[in-house]
């Protein structure tokens, strides 16, 4: 489904988002790039239909968000915040389940087939295993990929994570950057670790809430825009096994 | 219910059967609570005069009473244990739907500054002369509790809006709401008025009639039919607000509607039998631990545990002191106290 920003902008006293607009087609994978504070999450959490008073417009799939109810938009956008914590005593099961809210009502309560798709997605992210254990109890990486399976469960045609691979390990990370590249959904992803944003289809680079470059991934991420966005230097190696572009970072200048 | 859900593949039918097997249970508890409220008490009657009186009054079956004790029975005990049952079930459900949108574990009526709005209200009403009548004071007693909530809201809101905000906010409501009744009660009442109003504020189920149980159980019902309507968003809550929106739930709505409710059972409540502490607090969090968090089991089983909690608490109050009633917010709060040790004791870890 294809997700397409117009002019979006927003302001908490000072402004936070500034006039992005961008066009992410059906199928892609979408980097979002850019140092702390530069507004990453804000952006995400608008194109979620997150925060209310925005400027500018979200369409999805041609339709105007604001003309969609929140269940209406649950259905179609699925959202990892990038912390998500509860002091309820729920099982990773129920924490999966709730992915199911927008497809429920107290008419059309949990049947078998959701059973189904709540498994399914616990096994995409390697937590069938612990399905009975304590939310209070998980480890910060399984947190993660429960808040991820919840996210696969609602079914949905845009999937936004906010720096989904936070606190997992690396296999974990490349698993989970795998998975959501195969699926057959559109992916917003906010990402600060630079070389797995090569592995997007396109990027965005943020900074101070403008989004100042968006493209393929090698024309984006240049030393001269990495020493002047990120305040790094960064050494283009070539991985003589697939030919593919890593960098090597060092910081510019001592003391800075 | 959700443990035969939360068995993979497990077919519809199941979950019928349970919901079924475990509302008829609950009926039964509840009747068979309300029927210890009937029979216990100061004057012991023999079941089989209880049975008699229920058997004349619903199906004209004729027996022979006494009509003191048909007296007891039908106009004064049967419709105590209704609102009992009803004022458990509702301060309960109010509890539950708080701390469920608040996602702040001490938050009840009691604490956000509700039942203290609500019993100004009704001071007011009854003292000021301002209305009259049951609905007067109902009236008094929900637009108390709207605007000591509102004020709370307001407050903890610009205070930045967190969840320690809105406790704190409480406190300050509850302080200044209790301060106005006491006002009230200081500027216009006699001495014979303060003690009465004292007395029905600390809780207090003896003045009550059958129109009165036209008040209670009705809204006891609707409030619990609208939180079970609303089980599936309140847990959409756990992670937070913005975490609903994203699952689906039109957040604004399910609060304006929740808490409408919530204020509405308080006020009832309260208007009715004054300010009942601790189960508000106590039962849902009881409840957590004996069927877990989800509100789909969470929120029969905290209205259940509520209705046959304050029964007990009532029939409790009529004993302790032989020729005296003990104010019931005074048993709730002797049995509540230690009670809540104990759940701050077992969760010392998640709260
Ligand atoms: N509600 C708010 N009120 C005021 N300022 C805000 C608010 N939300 C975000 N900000 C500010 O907006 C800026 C952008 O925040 P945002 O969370 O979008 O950054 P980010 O790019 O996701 O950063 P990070 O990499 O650290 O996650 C920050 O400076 C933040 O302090
Ligand atoms: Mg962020």
């Amino acid at each position: 489904m294809r997700l397409a920003a117009r002019g979006l902008g927003w302001s908490a006293g000072a402004p936070i988002v500034e006039d992005v607009s961008l066009t992410i087609e059906p199928g892609e994978t979408f980097g979002l790039v850019g140092p702390n504070g530069s507004g990453k999450s804000t952006l995400l959490r608008m194109m979620a239909g997150l925060i209310p008073r925005t400027r500018g417009t979200v369409h999805l799939g041609g339709r105007p968000l604001s003309r969609l109810s929140r269940r209406e938009v649950a259905q179609r956008i699925a959202f990892v915040e990038q912390i998500a914590d509860t002091s309820e005593a729920l099982s990773v099961r129920d924490v999966v389940e709730l992915g199911r809210t927008p497809w429920l009502s107290a008419l059309a309560p949990f049947s078998p087939s959701d059973g189904m798709i709540v498994d399914e997605a616990l096994q995409a992210v390697g937590m069938a295993g612990l399905a009975s254990r304590r939310w209070a109890t998980l480890s910060g990486g399984e947190r993660q990929r429960v808040q991820i399976a919840r996210a696969l469960a609602q079914r949905p045609r845009v999937l936004i994570l906010d720096e989904p691979t936070n606190h997992l390990d690396i296999h974990h990370q490349l698993s989970l950057l795998r998975l959501v590249s195969r699926l057959p959904v559109t992916v917003v992803l906010a990402l600060h670790d630079l070389n797995q944003a090569m592995g997007c289809d396109r990027l965005g680079v943020m900074q101070e809430g403008r989004m100042v470059a968006c493209g393929r991934p090698v024309e984006v991420l240049t030393p001269e825009r990495l020493a002047a966005i990120f305040r790094v230097g960064a050494t283009p190696l070539c991985d003589p096994v697939d030919q593919t572009t890593i960098f090597r970072y060092h910081c510019l200048e001592e003391g800075a | 219910m959700s443990l035969v859900v939360s068995t993979p593949g497990a077919s519809a039918r199941p979950l019928a059967r349970s919901v079924i097997f475990w509302g008829g249970a609950g009926a039964v508890m509840l009747m068979l609570a309300i029927f210890a409220g009937v029979v216990i008490g100061e004057t012991p009657l023999p079941l089989s005069t209880v049975a008699a009186v229920f058997a004349n009054v619903l199906w004209d079956a004729g027996h022979a009473v006494d009509p003191i004790d048909a007296g007891i029975v039908w106009s004064y005990r049967l419709p105590r244990s209704l609102v009992a049952a009803g004022c458990g079930a509702g301060l309960a459900l109010s509890g539950v739907v708080l701390q469920a949108l608040v996602r702040n574990a001490l938050a009840d009526p009691y604490l956000l500054g509700v039942s203290a709005g609500a019993g100004a209200g009704a001071v007011a009403v009854t003292i000021l002369g301002l209305g009259g009548g049951a609905l007067g004071l109902s009236a008094g007693a929900f637009s108390g509790a709207t605007l000591a909530f509102v004020l709370v809201a307001l407050l903890a809101r610009a205070a930045g809006g967190g969840s320690a905000q809105l406790v704190l906010a409480g406190i300050a409501g509850s302080q200044l709401f209790n301060a106005l009744t006491s006002f009230f009660i200081a500027k216009s009442a006699n001495a014979e008025q303060a003690r009465g109003i004292m007395f029905w504020l600390l809780g207090n189920l003896s003045g009550v009639r059958w129109p009165d149980v036209s008040l209670a159980a009705p809204t006891a019902v609707l409030g619990f039919v609208i939180c079970l309507w609303f089980a599936r968003a309140m847990d959409a809550f756990s992670f937070g607000a913005g975490s609903a929106a994203a699952l689906g739930v039109p957040v604004r709505r399910v609060q304006a509607v929740l808490i409408g409710v919530t204020t509405l059972m308080t006020a009832t409540m309260v208007s009715l039998v004054g300010s009942i502490g601790f189960v508000g607090l106590v039962i849902p969090h009881a409840m957590r631990m004996v069927v877990g968090p989800r509100h789909a089991r969470l929120v029969p089983a905290a209205a259940l545990a509520g209705a046959v909690f304050l029964i007990g608490a009532d029939i409790v109050s009529r004993l302790l002191i032989p020729g005296q009633v003990v104010p019931i917010g005074v048993v709730t709060a002797l049995v509540g106290a230690p009670g809540f040790a104990l759940i701050l004791l077992r969760n010392r870890r998640r709260l």
